[in-house]
């Protein structure tokens, strides 16, 4: 497989243990990584976490960790598990990082399918995990635990505690001082540096296997485009298994050298966050989303002047923050205003959500709203999307500084080529595509074509400057009978960025044009309804009374306003609608547990209602039943109303 | 999990309690050992958390006597308990509402402080030492309860559940021997419960504190206690582990009501 990334700037670092060995050498004082502890934050400096890793690793070689064995790593984002990835990597192992708030039975799947012997836990919770699969998993012979809490009455031999380990490995290193740097020497760029699972939403998990060259490829990448320098900081929160935090919190800060801050629990986040005000942030667009909302709750609260200031600069900062943060020419008067702006609104904004240092901050893993990307870039936070997989390093498309387009992905990111295949699939090839997927040589086969491109599943087509804009997974998309495209999510999600809309689903392929079902939103709505003084009785007549079913229509209406400019996809308006009754629920199987459509098993249930949309009635009697929380069942009937939406003639281009 | 239970610490002897010319209690006797979980239960008005008062030193029975340690005890104040290293939560949450649950916890930690009230409040010497040396150990409890997210929040602003247990750091700030819970779990969802019961498990396993508790969920009495005695209107009814309580016929009736 070609893969040869620049190695000519990392002079022989070309491995992740090389990395970190050269930081402590050349900047031994500075900060590695943080962790508060009893209320304080506590750091190591780069010269601490070598002295740590080498005596994990060494620690590890004595309890008969050899090379090529997988590591399980299973908690939350600690100090200690990061290094373990190192130390396992210094010793030519691979580490393998879990989900830790799945349920053992769900670890079992990956724990058997890397055959994993030694595993590294956070806390008694996890340990408890283990010892309930060890039985069925076979291989696992030693468990480590970084948090004694809890773990005193536990005295199975195969258990250890990691301070043993660190001083188990010290004496090691003591006894065979030459050991170590001779494991890290036979490291090479290579070998597979981690192991992620994806989720498998389709059939079993699959371990990609990444090389260190693929990884630090995809950091040098990042890090080149955003220029992320050693003194920076990040807050390492989301999962350990997740591609997204090995790239930020692992590879970046190995590369770049910068430090990463694990917060206290999950609880502390925000309040971490205001602490340690980062320079680099990541987060899915629902947490931008629920910051702004309560940015907008307290606004409520706050006196008229205030108010008034906030609501003035905010427009100010419509109109032109974005454009000065892109570096575009601002007349005077709005700079000034800006100006005045950021010394009384948004400086202060972006101090109380901890912002105030943030150089980049990015956001993946959902379509986020123009309007909320809009939001934070006016204020000068520099938000930026990306896109990638966990078979790319999670390293595709970036978005330049001065480039933003609020529904494009990016460009192509140094090194990355894109290609889109005749049936719109997004193709990519570069240094970092996986080496394989564990011992499923088939699936590797599958998704790497003879070219050497791998393929993404995704949809997708490239604009005019050369930015990617992710239309739809590649199967769901089908087309009109009339031949355009139909891209049902790339609808859906322009539909869910009103407020007041939960869920839509739409239906279109083979057919002869767009219908929809639309779930309100029930806090957002009963909100709007109350306001009004339109008294209703619960979810269901809420979501047919005509004011809110008016309501529904007019972002529907603008939608489509949306989609006529847009060539490919002007076909796609959405011609008739209506609001369902209830709430599609995982617990009904409408939804997956990560709240994704299952878009088939919708089209089924719901035959009659598709059935009515297209044969033009305008209601229809439905009666569904429905599973209540506690696993009792009902029944809920309605008659639905179905609704015409305006739709906007297709201005054709001239030939 | 075996744990060492040790010898009798409180002893009481023929405990009668009356306000005027009512009995809240009648010659009661019961013992607690070190490191156990001893467990009061009874319907309401059985006199329960008046026996939980006597302990304290809030109430002074007119009849019987209490042994701490192998040693009579003499008419006693609540201050005195706390010296003595015990600590109390309430069945109505006592907590200081505008103050921050960092500060409220630090006020356990009060009869542990020797800096004088000058130094207290110019914080010069002795207090500003002390002080650090003391938000350690409430840090430690806060880290322990697992409320490290709510360290600045005024405890007013909390929801009940965590009130109560903001209140349980209060008292093992104090590093008690001796804990006295006046129903931890009242209006507490199952969840809230859980997380409670793993804590007094913890506290009594990592610490060795003995604890006395009040409480009217069966499930939870049954499961935690080590030994528990039943009230009912002042007098004792059972006494015992629970498996024998379970099935005293005494018992049965004053909670069901009786037999048909």
């Amino acid at each position: 497989m070609p893969k040869q990334a620049n190695f000519a700037a990392l002079d022989g670092l070309h491995t992740f243990p090389r990395l970190l060995f050269h930081h402590a050498q050349t900047r031994p004082d500075a900060p590695a990584m943080r962790e508060k502890y009893l209320g304080i934050w506590q750091t190591w400096t780069w010269s601490d976490v070598a002295e740590r890793v080498r005596a994990l690793a060494c620690g590890l070689a004595s309890l008969g960790f050899k090379r090529g064995d997988n590591l399980a790593i299973i908690g939350d984002n600690r100090p200690h598990l990061y290094m373990m990835m190192t130390a396992a990597q210094c010793l030519g192992g691979v580490p393998v990082p879990l989900y830790q708030d799945a349920v053992a039975a769900e670890m079992l799947f990956v724990l058997q399918d890397a055959g994993i012997r030694f595993a590294v836990v956070e806390d008694q919770e996890q340990v408890d995990k283990m010892l309930e699969v060890m039985g069925q998993v076979g291989t696992l012979e030693h468990i480590i635990y970084d948090d004694p809490r809890g773990m005193r009455h536990y005295n199975q031999p195969f258990l250890h505690d990691i301070h043993e380990l660190m001083e188990m490995g010290r004496i090691h290193d003591r006894n065979h001082h030459d050991f170590l740097n001779r494991e890290v020497e036979q490291g090479h760029f290579d070998d597979t540096s981690v192991m992620l699972y994806t989720s498998g939403t389709t059939g079993k998990p699959k371990g990609v296997c990444q090389t260190h060259a693929a990884f630090i490829a995809a950091a040098q990448g990042g890090v080149q485009v955003d220029k992320l320098g050693p003194d920076g900081d990040i807050l390492s929160y989301l999962p350990m298994a997740w591609v997204g935090d090995h790239l930020f919190s692992y590879a970046q800060a190995l590369v770049a050298g910068f430090t990463i801050n694990c917060p206290e629990s999950g609880d502390t986040v925000m309040s971490d966050l205001r602490e340690i005000g980062p320079t680099c942030y990541f987060a899915p667009p629902r947490v931008f989303e629920s910051l702004l909302t309560s940015v907008m709750i307290r606004m409520e609260d706050a006196g008229k002047l205030k108010q008034k200031m906030f609501h003035h600069f905010m427009a100010v900062a419509k109109r032109c923050g974005a454009d000065i943060l892109d570096g575009k020419s601002v007349s005077f008067g709005d700079r000034l205003q800006y100006w005045l702006g950021n010394l009384l609104v948004y400086g202060p904004l972006r101090n109380v959500l901890g912002m105030s240092r943030i150089r980049v901050a990015y956001t993946a893993g959902a379509a986020i709203g123009p309007e909320l990307f809009r939001f934070y870039r006016s204020m000068g936070i520099n938000l930026k999307q990306f896109y990638g997989q966990t078979e790319t390093c999670a390293y595709v498309c970036l978005q330049p500084d001065g480039q933003i387009k609020f529904d494009s992905v990016g460009q192509p990111a140094p090194g990355v080529e894109i290609k889109i295949a005749d049936n719109g699939e997004v193709l990519v090839k570069g240094p970092m595509l996986l080496k394989e997927y564990y011992k499923r040589p088939d699936a590797t086969a599958e998704s790497i074509n003879a070219d050497g491109y791998f393929m993404t599943g995704d949809a997708g087509f490239l604009d005019e400057d050369g930015h990617l804009k992710i239309i739809d997974r590649a199967k769901d998309v089908g087309k009109l009978s009339n031949g355009a495209m139909f891209a049902p999510n790339y609808i859906e999600n322009k539909l869910k960025f009103f407020q007041h809309i939960k869920e839509v689903v739409c239906f279109g392929h083979d057919r002869d044009m767009v219908c929809a079902f639309v779930n309100i939103d029930v806090g957002a709505v009963g909100n709007w309804a109350e306001r009004r003084g339109i008294a209703y009785s619960g979810y269901a007549d809420l979501a047919g009374k005509p004011e809110v079913l008016e309501l529904i229509r007019e972002c529907v209406e603008q939608i489509n306003a949306d989609l006529v400019s847009d060539a490919m996809v002007a076909d796609s308006q959405i011609h008739r609608f209506l609001v369902l009754h209830k709430e599609l629920d995982p617990d009904d199987d409408e939804l997956t547990r990560t709240r994704k459509v299952r878009r088939n098993f919708v089209a089924e249930k719901y035959k009659v209602l598709i059935d009515a949309l297209y044969s033009g009635k305008t209601n229809q009697f439905i009666e569904t039943e429905v599973k209540f929380e506690d696993g009792r069942r009902g029944k809920i009937s309605a008659d639905l109303k179905i609704l015409d939406a305006k739709t906007f003639p297709i201005v054709k281009k001239a030939a | 999990m075996s744990k060492k239970i040790g010898d009798v610490i409180l002893d009481l002897q023929n405990i009668s309690l009356r306000f005027g010319g009512v009995k809240a209690l009648t010659d009661i006797s019961f013992n607690v050992r070190q490191h156990e979980i001893r467990a009061i239960i009874g319907p309401n008005g059985a006199g329960k958390s008046s026996m939980l008062n006597v302990i304290n030193g809030v109430y002074h029975p007119q009849e019987g006597k209490i042994f701490w340690h192998g040693n009579e005890r003499k008419r006693m104040e609540p201050h005195m308990a706390a010296q003595q290293n015990i600590a109390r939560t309430f069945q109505n949450i006592a907590l200081f509402k505008g103050m921050s649950v960092l500060d409220n916890i630090m006020t356990g930690r009060i009869t542990k402080m020797k800096a004088n009230f000058v130094e207290h409040a110019l914080w010069f010497g002795r207090a500003r030492k002390e002080e650090l040396e003391h938000r350690k150990k409430v840090e430690e409890v806060i880290d322990f309860l697992e409320i490290q997210h709510i360290r600045k929040t005024p405890v007013g602003r909390l929801p009940y559940g965590l009130q109560k247990r903001v209140e349980l750091g209060r008292a093992l700030a104090a590093e008690p021997s001796m804990l006295l819970l006046d129903e931890p779990m009242a209006g507490m969802n199952v969840e809230e419960k859980q997380d409670m019961c793993r804590f007094i498990l913890d506290v009594n396993d990592q610490f060795g504190t003995t604890i006395v508790l009040i409480e009217h969920d069966m499930g939870v009495v049954m499961d935690i206690s080590d030994r528990v005695v039943v009230l009912d209107y002042g007098k004792k009814i059972g006494d015992g582990v629970p498996d024998e309580v379970k099935n005293n016929e005494d018992v049965i009736k004053a909670y069901l009501g009786a037999g048909h």
